[in-house]
Formats: C-alpha cells, sequence, structure tokens
C-alpha cells in the first residue's frame, strides 16, 4: 500500500488541521514574531539642518534613492520619509521660511512643498517645458509679491517665480529661447531684481535682469571671452564668479557690477609652479574662494578685492570639502575631511582667517566603510557663547554619520538601500558543549515561560502577563543564535549592495553579522570606476568538505562598458573575510554557474567574456578534469535584446590567445532565433531558479488520471513586443500593439510554444517554477493588467498508464532524458484580470517542492501579495465537476482575487520594492522571503500551512499537564475499581 | 458406546448414566415382569434414540446454515451504512470500510469456532461453512471496493507515479542577458 495512500492520509490530516486554522492571516499579536522590517533611506546626498528652534533639532536629507527624509539629530531615527518614483530624482533641497521643505525633482519638473514637521505634502506645481537644462531652486529672503514669499526655479529652460503659499506659478520666463544656459541665479537683499547668469554659447557670459514682480527682461549684457569656457564655474559672494577656459589651463575671474562684466584670466601655472595637466573647478559652493582641482591636489583661490588670484591652500585630492555655513557675523566656516589609516581627520576653519582652525579632530573610523565622499557642516552655540561644529559624513559604502566632538554620535547603514544581488548561506553547525549552569537557568526560564502562555491560554493571564507573553516571545533568543537550527529557519541573507559592501543579515531579526567592503570593488589605481555586478555561492560544503566555511563569488567590472576589465573576489560567508580577489582580467559578458562541483564543494563556474570565450573557473586541475568530461553537455545561451537575437552555444576546444590559457575554451554558435526588427523586440526573459526542487514529475488530475509535466532546467520564457508599443503604457493604440511570448529550449533553440497577445503591452514581469510561467502584462483593449499562465506537459509520456508496468518498475520515466529526443508536449493557457501592476514577481520554493506553491506578487504600493498557484490553472473552469473540484479546482473568474489578509507584509510597505528572494527552509511546509528595495522585509511563509510542525504558541505545558492529569486518573480509578472488588468479594 | 456418547454430546450425561446403570445386566436376575419383552423395549428404546439423534442433526444442520447465512444480512447492513456514508475520505467513511473489511476478516479467522458447536459426523457442515466464508469474502470484496472507490487502494497509474521524481536531463544550459 504505497505513498499514495500515505499521502492521502496525510491531506486528511492536513484537512483536518486547516479546520482548526481557518484564518490565513497573522493576528495582531504575531506581528514580528518572524518577521523583521528595516527602514533605510539611501545614500545622501544634500542635507539641510534644521536646528534653530528649541524643539527637536532635525536635519532633511534627499538621496539617491529619490527619498525625501527628516532624520532626528539625536539619534539618526526617521521622522518621516517619502519616496519619490524610481525616475522622479530629486535635483534640488531647501527649506523655506522655516516650516516648509521644498523639493524640486525630475530635472526641474515638479516642485514640491512639504510640511517641515510632519513631512505632509503641501502643495505640489507641475513646471512644463521641453528643453533640458540644469535646475536651480532659489529661495530668496524677502523677496515678496504683495504678502506672498517667492520661490524661484530654473528648470528646463525657462524661469519660474512660485508662490510660496500654494504652489501657483506667478509668471515664466522662458530664457532657454534668449540662449543662455542659466548657471546661477541672483538676488540682491532688497531689491526687485533677478539677475540670471550663465553662458551663451561657449565663448560668452551673460547676464540677464528680470523684474522679479513679473519676470519682465530688462536689461541682458554679454562679454566675449576669446579663450573660451569649459563649463565649469563657481559664483562667489554676489558679484563675482570663477570659471575655466576651454583648455582647462588658466582660472576666468568674472565681475558683474552695476551692468558692467569684466573678465580676466589667470594662468593655474602663474598660481602653482608645477601645474601642468588639466584643473577642474569642484562644485563647492564656498562662497569667498574657489576649490580647484590640479593633479593630485585640491588648491584653494581666493579672489583679492583688486581681482588678485591668491592661493590659500594646497591639499591632498582625496579631502572632501563641506560647503561654507555661515556663523557668527558674516564669517564663512568650511569643514575638510582628510583621511589616514582607520581614521579621518576633521578640520573645520574660517575663511578669512584660514591659518587658524576651529577644530581639528580625528576620529577613528571602521576600515570597511571606506573613504568619506561628503560632509554637510552645521554648528550649534555652546553654553560659553562659542561655536560648536557638527558634520554629517556621507561614506564610500553610502552609510551617513554624525560626528560631533570627536565621537560619532550615530551611524545609518544606509547602503543597505540599494541592494544590488541577494543570496543565503548556513550559519556553522552548533557544538554541543552547553555548560550546564546555562540548561538550568533556561529550563527555569523555560518553565517560567510556559506556565505564563499556558495562563495566556487558559485566559487568566492579566495584562501584564499578556505584556510579559509578547515580550517573551518577541526576544526570543532561539531565533538570533549564530548556529544553524532544525528547522532551517536560521541562515545568512548575504546581500551585494551597489556600493560594492557585503553585508550578512541573520534571518533571525536582521542584525548586520559581519560586513565588509570589498577592496577589488574599490576605486584603485587599476580599476578607476568599479561596479558591481552579481554574486554566486560558490562553494557550499554539506558532504564532503564539512570543516570549511561556505563562500560566496562577487564579480564586478572597472568601467561602465560590456567590454571593461573584470575582477571577481572570494568571500568567507561565515566570517566575512575576503579570501582572494583577482583582477582586473578579461571582460565579463555573462556568468553560468555549472551543476557540477570539485571535492572541495567549490561549483564550477564559466565566465564568458566578449569575445565570446568560455572561462573556467576554479583554475584547477581538477576542475578542469571536470568540465572537460562533461563539456560535450554543457551549452550556454545570449540574450541580444538590441539586436533581437536568441543565441546558443556550446564551448569547444581551447582558445587562440598570445598566451596559452588551458582554462579558456573557444565557443560555437548552434543556433540562433531572429526576431523581426520591424515588429517584435525583446523586452523580458525570465527562467527556472537552478536550485529549485520538483518533487514529481507526474499531476494527478480529476478520476485519478496523470498527466506527465515538463520539466526542463532549460526551459526559457522570453517576452518581445511591437517595436512602436515598447514605451509607456498607453503610448499606443491596441491596433499597432501585441505582445508574443515564446517557451524556448535553450539547448536546441526549439520553440516549445508561441503565443500572441494582440492590442496587449509590457512591461513584462513573469516567474518560471515547475513546468509553468506566469506573466503578467497590460492589456489596453480592456485597460486593465493581465496575469496569464501557461502550463506545459509532456504528451510523449502520457501513454504510461499501465498499472502493472508501472508497479513492476518496467518503464522508462526516471531515466535520463536529452533535449534532442524532441519530447511532443501541449501547453494549456489561461489569461485573468489583475487590478495592480506589479513590480516584481517570484514565488515561493520549499526544500522538497511538495507543498503547493503561491505567486508573491510585489505591488504598485510596495507591498508583497501572496496569491495561491490554484488561482493560476489554466484547468479552471466555469462549472468544475465534482471530481474537479475535489481536486481544488477553483471555478473561473474572470479576475483574479485580491484578499487583504494575504498580504505578506501585513500593515508594512517594502519602500521602492525591487526585488523577492525567496529561499525554502529545511522545513517542508516553510518558506523564507526576503523582499528589498530602499526598506528590507523578511518573513516566513507556510503555503499549506505547517503541517509539519507545531505552531509556535503550542503550549506544551497544558499538553504536559493533560498528560500527569490522565496518569494520575488512571492510578486513581485502578485504585477505586480494586478496593471495591475486594468489598465485593467479602460480601 | 456409541449410545451414550451420542447422549453425552445432547447434555444429558448424567440422566442417560443413571439409566445404563439400570439397565446393566446385574439385574437380570430379577426376571421379567409378565407381558414384558425385553427384546422389544430395547427395540423400540433403540429407534427413538435414532429418531431423536436424526432431528437433532437436521436441527444442527438447519442451525448451522442459519450461521452459515447471518453474514448475508450483516452484508446487506453494510452496504447500507457504505452507501450512506458517500464516496469522500473523511473520518465516518474511514470507519465504516474499515469495519467492513475487519468484520469479515475477524469472521473468517473464527470460522472452525463458530461452526463447532454444529459439528457432528451425520452432519455435513462443508456447505455452511462454504457458504459463510463466501459471504464473508463478499463482504470483504465490498470492503475492498468500497476503499478502491474511497480512492485508498493504489489501482490507478497516478498511485504509482505521483511520487517519481523528474528524469535527470542530459545536458544543461545557462545564460541570459549580458550582465549589466
Amino acid at each position: 500500500m504505497a505513498m499514495a495512500i500515505r499521502i492521502r492520509v496525510l491531506l486528511l490530516f492536513l484537512f483536518f488541521l486547516s479546520l482548526s486554522h481557518l484564518t490565513f492571516s497573522l493576528y495582531q499579536d504575531q506581528v514580528g514574531l518572524m518577521d523583521w522590517h528595516q527602514q533605510y533611506i539611501g545614500k545622501v546626498k544634500h542635507a539641510v539642518f534644521h536646528t534653530q528652534k528649541a524643539g527637536r533639532k532635525r536635519v532633511v536629507v534627499s538621496t539617491e534613492e529619490n527619498v525625501i527624509a527628516s532624520l532626528d539629530l539625536r539619534r539618526g531615527e526617521i521622522f518621516w520619509r517619502h519616496v519619490l518614483g524610481s525616475n522622479d530624482t530629486v535635483n534640488e533641497l531647501d527649506i523655506a521660511l522655516g516650516k516648509y521643505v521644498i523639493t524640486l525633482s525630475s530635472g526641474g519638473k515638479y516642485l514640491r512643498a512639504w510640511n517641515l514637521p510632519d513631512g505632509q505634502m503641501i502643495w505640489e506645481s507641475f513646471l512644463p517645458g521641453s528643453t533640458a537644462s540644469r535646475s536651480i531652486l532659489s529661495i530668496p529672503t524677502n523677496l515678496k509679491d504683495g504678502k506672498d514669499d517667492l520661490i524661484l526655479v530654473y528648470g528646463s529652460g525657462s524661469l519660474y517665480a512660485v508662490s510660496s503659499i500654494d504652489g501657483e506659478v506667478l509668471w515664466t520666463k522662458d530664457l532657454a529661447s534668449e540662449g543662455i544656459d542659466v548657471q546661477q541665479l541672483i538676488h540682491r537683499h532688497g531689491s526687485n531684481i533677478i539677475y540670471a547668469l550663465g553662458f551663451i554659447g561657449s565663448s560668452h557670459f551673460a547676464t540677464f535682469e528680470i523684474n522679479a514682480k513679473n519676470g519682465e527682461l530688462l536689461k541682458h549684457d554679454k562679454v566675449r571671452f576669446t579663450g573660451g569656457f569649459c563649463g565649469d564655474i563657481s559664483f562667489l559672494k554676489s558679484d563675482t564668479a570663477v570659471a575655466l577656459d576651454s583648455t582647462r589651463s588658466s582660472l576666468v575671474s568674472v565681475r558683474f557690477r552695476d551692468g558692467e562684466i569684466s573678465i580676466e584670466q589667470v594662468h593655474i601655472s602663474d598660481l602653482l609652479l608645477d601645474s601642468s595637466g588639466v584643473a577642474a573647478i569642484l562644485p563647492y559652493k564656498l562662497i569667498e574662494m574657489v576649490a580647484v582641482k590640479v593633479k593630485e591636489f585640491i588648491i584653494f583661490v581666493k579672489l583679492t578685492n583688486e581681482g588678485k588670484f591668491v592661493v590659500v591652500d594646497q591639499i591632498d585630492h582625496t579631502a572632501i570639502i563641506s560647503d561654507s555655513l555661515s556663523i557668527l557675523e558674516d564669517q564663512q566656516a568650511i569643514a575638510l575631511i582628510q583621511h589616514g589609516d582607520n581614521k579621518i581627520q576633521l578640520t573645520v576653519k574660517l575663511v578669512s582667517d584660514w591659518s587658524n582652525h576651529l577644530i581639528k579632530e580625528t576620529i577613528y573610523m571602521d576600515c570597511q566603510r571606506g573613504l568619506a565622499q561628503r560632509i554637510f557642516l552645521n554648528n550649534y552655540v555652546r553654553t560659553d557663547r562659542s561655536s560648536g561644529f557638527r558634520a554629517l559624513i556621507v561614506m564610500e559604502d553610502h552609510s551617513l554619520l554624525l560626528v560631533q566632538q570627536r565621537e560619532i554620535v550615530w551611524s545609518r547603514e544606509d547602503g543597505l538601500a540599494s541592494i544590488v544581488e541577494v543570496t543565503t548561506s548556513e550559519l556553522p553547525l552548533e557544538k554541543d558543549s552547553v555548560s550546564v549552569a546555562t540548561v538550568e537557568h533556561s529550563l527555569l526560564e523555560w518553565l517560567k515561560g510556559h506556565v505564563l502562555k499556558l495562563k495566556g491560554t487558559l485566559m487568566l493571564a492579566n495584562p501584564d502577563d499578556i505584556a510579559a507573553i509578547q515580550k517573551l516571545r518577541l526576544q526570543s533568543s532561539e531565533k538570533n543564535k549564530m548556529t544553524r537550527d532544525h528547522n532551517g529557519f536560521r541562515k545568512l541573507i548575504i546581500v551585494l549592495t551597489r556600493a560594492g559592501k557585503l553585508f550578512a543579515l541573520h534571518t533571525g531579526d536582521g542584525q548586520i553579522v559581519w560586513s565588509v567592503l570589498l577592496n577589488s570593488l574599490r576605486k584603485s589605481q587599476t580599476c578607476e570606476a568599479p561596479n558591481v555586478l552579481t554574486l554566486h555561492q560558490w562553494q557550499v560544503p554539506h558532504h564532503h568538505a564539512l570543516d570549511e566555511n561556505p563562500s560566496i563569488l562577487v564579480l564586478g567590472r572597472c568601467g561602465p562598458n560590456l567590454d571593461s576589465p573584470g575582477v571577481y573576489s572570494i568571500v568567507d560567508a561565515n566570517t566575512g573575510k575576503e579570501l582572494n580577489s583577482v583582477g582586473p582580467f578579461h571582460s565579463i559578458v555573462q556568468i553560468i554557474p555549472l551543476p557540477h562541483t570539485d571535492s572541495r564543494e567549490q561549483r564550477l563556474h564559466l565566465l564568458i567574456d566578449k569575445d565570446w570565450h568560455a572561462h573556467l573557473y576554479p583554475r584547477s586541475p581538477e576542475a578542469l578534469a571536470i568540465f572537460q568530461r562533461e563539456v560535450g553537455n554543457i551549452y550556454w545561451y545570449s540574450v541580444e535584446a538590441d539586436n533581437g537575437i536568441l543565441r546558443g552555444h556550446a564551448a569547444k576546444e581551447n582558445c587562440i590567445l598570445q598566451l596559452p590559457d588551458e582554462y579558456c575554451f573557444g565557443t560555437r554558435n548552434l543556433w540562433s532565433i531572429v526576431f523581426p526588427s520591424e515588429s517584435e523586440r525583446i523586452i523580458a526573459t525570465a527562467t527556472r531558479k537552478l536550485n529549485e526542487a520538483v518533487h514529481t514529475q507526474a499531476k494527478v488530475v480529476a478520476d485519478q488520471d496523470v498527466m506527465y509535466k515538463y520539466i526542463s532546467k532549460n526551459l526559457l520564457f522570453i517576452a518581445t513586443v511591437a517595436p512602436q508599443a515598447a514605451g509607456d503604457i498607453g503610448s499606443v493604440t491596441p491596433d499597432e500593439s501585441w505582445l508574443v511570448v515564446y517557451l524556448v529550449d535553450t539547448i536546441t533553440g526549439r520553440i516549445l510554444h508561441r503565443m500572441t497577445h494582440y492590442g496587449s503591452q509590457g512591461p513584462v514581469h513573469a516567474v518560471v517554477s515547475e513546468n509553468w510561467v506566469v506573466y503578467h502584462y497590460f492589456n489596453l483593449r480592456a485597460h486593465r493588467y493581465e496575469m496569464s499562465v501557461i502550463e506545459i506537459y509532456d504528451q510523449s509520456r502520457a501513454d504510461n498508464k499501465d498499472v502493472l508496468k508501472l508497479v513492476l518498475g518496467k518503464h522508462n520515466l526516471t531515466s535520463a532524458i536529452s533535449a534532442y529526443t524532441r519530447t511532443e508536449v501541449v501547453t494549456k493557457q489561461q489569461s485573468y484580470f489583475f487590478s495592480h501592476s506589479v513590480k516584481a514577481i517570484s514565488t515561493t520554493s520549499t526544500a522538497k517542492g511538495i507543498t503547493s506553491k503561491q505567486l508573491l506578487i510585489g505591488t504598485v504600493g510596495d507591498q508583497v501579495l501572496a496569491l495561491d498557484k490554484r488561482f493560476l490553472d489554466p484547468r479552471r473552469t466555469l462549472n468544475p465537476t465534482q471530481a474537479e473540484k475535489e481536486e481544488g479546482i477553483i471555478p473561473l473568474t474572470d479576475s483574479l482575487p485580491i484578499i487583504p489578509q494575504s498580504y505578506v507584509t501585513h500593515a508594512l510597505k517594502v519602500e521602492g520594492l525591487r526585488g523577492i528572494v525567496t529561499v525554502p527552509a529545511k522545513l517542508e511546509s516553510t518558506t523564507l522571503v526576503f523582499a528589498h528595495g530602499v526598506d528590507l522585509f523578511f518573513t516566513r511563509l507556510a503555503p499549506s500551512k505547517t503541517y509539519d510542525s507545531l505552531t509556535e504558541d503550542f503550549s506544551y505545558a497544558l499538553l504536559l499537564i493533560t498528560i500527569v492529569a490522565l496518569v494520575v486518573a488512571i492510578f486513581v480509578t485502578w485504585i477505586l475499581s480494586e478496593r471495591k472488588e475486594l468489598q465485593e468479594k467479602w460480601r | 458406546m456409541d449410545k451414550g456418547k451420542a447422549i453425552m454430546g445432547s447434555g444429558r450425561r448424567w440422566a442417560v448414566e443413571f439409566t445404563d446403570n439400570s439397565a446393566s445386566p446385574s439385574s437380570r436376575d430379577i426376571p421379567d415382569p409378565p407381558g414384558f419383552t425385553r427384546s422389544s423395549h430395547d427395540q423400540d428404546d433403540s429407534s427413538v434414540s435414532k429418531q431423536k439423534k436424526d432431528s437433532e442433526a437436521n436441527w444442527k444442520s438447519q442451525k448451522a446454515w442459519e450461521v452459515a447465512q447471518a453474514p448475508f444480512k450483516n452484508l446487506m447492513m453494510m452496504g447500507f451504512m457504505m452507501w450512506m456514508a458517500g464516496s469522500t475520505v473523511h473520518l465516518f467513511s474511514i470507519g465504516i470500510t474499515f469495519s467492513a473489511l475487519w468484520q469479515p476478516i475477524s469472521a473468517l479467522q473464527g470460522v472452525g469456532k463458530v461452526f463447532e458447536p454444529y459439528k457432528d459426523n451425520k452432519v455435513d457442515l462443508l456447505g455452511p461453512k462454504l457458504a459463510y466464508i463466501a459471504l464473508n469474502l463478499v463482504g470483504l470484496g465490498l470492503g475492498v471496493w468500497k476503499l478502491n472507490s474511497l480512492g485508498l487502494l493504489p489501482t490507478h497509474a497516478s498511485d504509482w507515479v505521483s511520487s517519481l521524481p523528474p528524469a535527470q536531463e542530459v545536458e544543461y544550459s545557462g545564460g541570459g542577458f549580458p550582465l549589466f
């Protein structure tokens, strides 16, 4: 009586369990038990302090993740935060009237005012314009129109005056049509004239005088400079600017006083003795000085009243400078950061008194934070009326620190807001040497805890007890241990951030176990502009090399192009130590992890370079031997979205290079699929996860019938749209838009299935698992989003229905198959409306693949929705038969239901959601889910409920007491019956 | 002895023995009363006991047949219960099915015991026994059929392939968009 019965009995058991667990979602007191949520903001690029009033001191920042946030200056916590859209870049940020935060974003198109205390939006103005230009936000003090303070904005080639009360645009002046490229807006205190300063062409400097009341152009002046300008300019005070000439070898001072412009030119070599090479003006606002980078130095240049350039100081080019801050009596203070080993030196100086410094502090700095990249200076008045300074420092790993009085007051790991890639790693095994004392202690605690829980279940607990129970559950030390657990819930999540830093987060509570800034991915002599690519599991010891730690492979590239040289690092996943780092070497276009490992359980990887040579890693003779043995069965494919070509390749003999390299292989093109460029453009692909476990190849349908799934790791889903429909939704009519999806076998290039959705458009988000694909797109005709499912079945196995043969094992269902056998496939497909747009889509994965699947959908509201795969079953019909109902087929509806309780993220939001990663736990019923964007969120899910374990709040004490009570009852009744029998006998 | 044994079987042991003793040859010294012929009495007695014996055998075989037919009622009852239980798997239907399986099996195990009281040289128990076994087998069959109709028997291909792992693939392929 085989497996089937056991499964049925299990199902029966499940059915009873599910009766006791009708709700799918969490209870309120379960929040935070197995999930955690972390909020970040990203790399800070603007910061404005708000510290004048006695109330809460705060700093308003905008970041490269398009976040505007108000942070508590004391602790670094977020008061409020807004995440703008992914293409709504914040250009400028300022505080107006002491109560509004004004932001200018999307290249000067959106001007918004936010309430400073609580972050509510006060108003928003759209400033139309088509010419791209730099965007300038200027909030002049005391420029009024009636009672209204004006905000000046230059964006999209026009100057706008905006009311600060309601954001109404009072007047507009198109300056781009005058040919000026505005660099600065100046308003002199008390006057009604606005000066717009900038270049006309490359050789003229122009000033425009504009009436602040109505935007009328009063006067314009321009002066020609024969040397030409290169574009770098810095404005000093209110009537002087310093620019660089087109050869970047001389400084040009421009004075524009009383409508007259005068220009003077000084060669940098006159200022500095050894100054060969090009110079650049650094974009700091220093008011009385200009910082110029020449070769390895930064020089500070002052302009005297006579118009003479004077070099004030010369420092190393790695130094970081703050904008100048006006302090008492109209003095300007500047902060400098210079780097040393494991420390930084913070200096604050007055511009007028450069030889002295107000502060010179050395601060110890974790070397894993890298170099400082930005500094924002703020002052406060000490009790003795002198000025104290605090500095907000942005580090190379995008973390944010507040430094005050030689101390790092707080730090934020904001690098975690820009995660590039995620993988997981197992924790080390537990060593069994627990001392007795801890056991006894924990036994007492254990009993106490269970007594409390018992009280809770018996409704005897008072509010204090309930609070204690909740605390106990949340602080369960069990979940934060640094060792592997029986259920596989405790793991390390290894994340790679855009800054090139690797973090290991503990799944228990999200704490950072270790972090490392990878040296190979840092800017250096050999690697000028490094960027991170991806990370892979390099070594996962579980059979042989158990004494070794797991390790992670991190790939990077020195430069922005595909042909830039690559680098790689191997990092110990338990300790975060960089074990090995190599490069720069050949370019990396593609990485292919192979399904083979060597004797140390290192996975073989192929790195494909731009010449389509395959480089084998690890570079060991053993790996080479394995590869050469398996080379006939190893293929790879490339998707060329620009040309619309899908190509399949295979490795051949060693490649011909100048230096012979036995680990390098040439590849040959086997097949290609060319999508006609006039009708199709590739927009999305999806494949199965490499490590996905599938329990069975058969699907039992109603009436005990069997369908055999087509399960192949080499299945590629590829979606193309009409070229004119590649833009935003609504940019084309339904008639000229279509979406074509393909299922391609990547060994032979055979198209298994092709389907055209007329009147549909991207973006397409797809997920492939087992034998099905689910994808999400927009239907232009229905004006709604749709989700489709394709299931693919192996028709050539369908005849295996003879029970006797199956009993005797005389079938070839489990023998290895080749893609060249050209299996006959059938597909089933169905589409449904889905009311949300989707940011990411993923599916749950479990250890053995027995548990039913759920789709995890990142919705437009930055939440994660779990949707049963049963809703996306192409065998759904309007009126399912009794047998189909028993099988669990849901009657067909035209749209997919969104059940509010099935939001995995419950009340939280994962702002700027980018990816959802699922990892199987050891417990078959459970999968771990990690969602990342600007925020991080982790939880564990049981798509078919936890049928293989007792729930967290199961009262063992109650069970124990019940058993004891039963045993006692048995004894008592036994004694009683003995006595009665004796009495009977005596009668 | 034959007689005694037979009577012994009928459960009137002591009474019979006493009469036997009284009819022992020791009392032959006393002459029979006139008009009494011992032989005829003996003959008469034997014919009566023979008659008795026949009726008892009849009665036994009748009883045995009754016992043999008893499972039929049971069968009807079971059938009704099964029909009531329906064809979905739940606690009630499983309980009924397993009792329907268990009853015939335990009955078959105790075939000898059930027919022991009716054991007799004169009574042919083979027929009732066979009928009894056959009816119980029918009951068992009904149980098995019910088990199958509940889907708890591995009689379909689906029961044998539902846990077959996917076939290994010979080739392996990886790749995708160029890394950016």
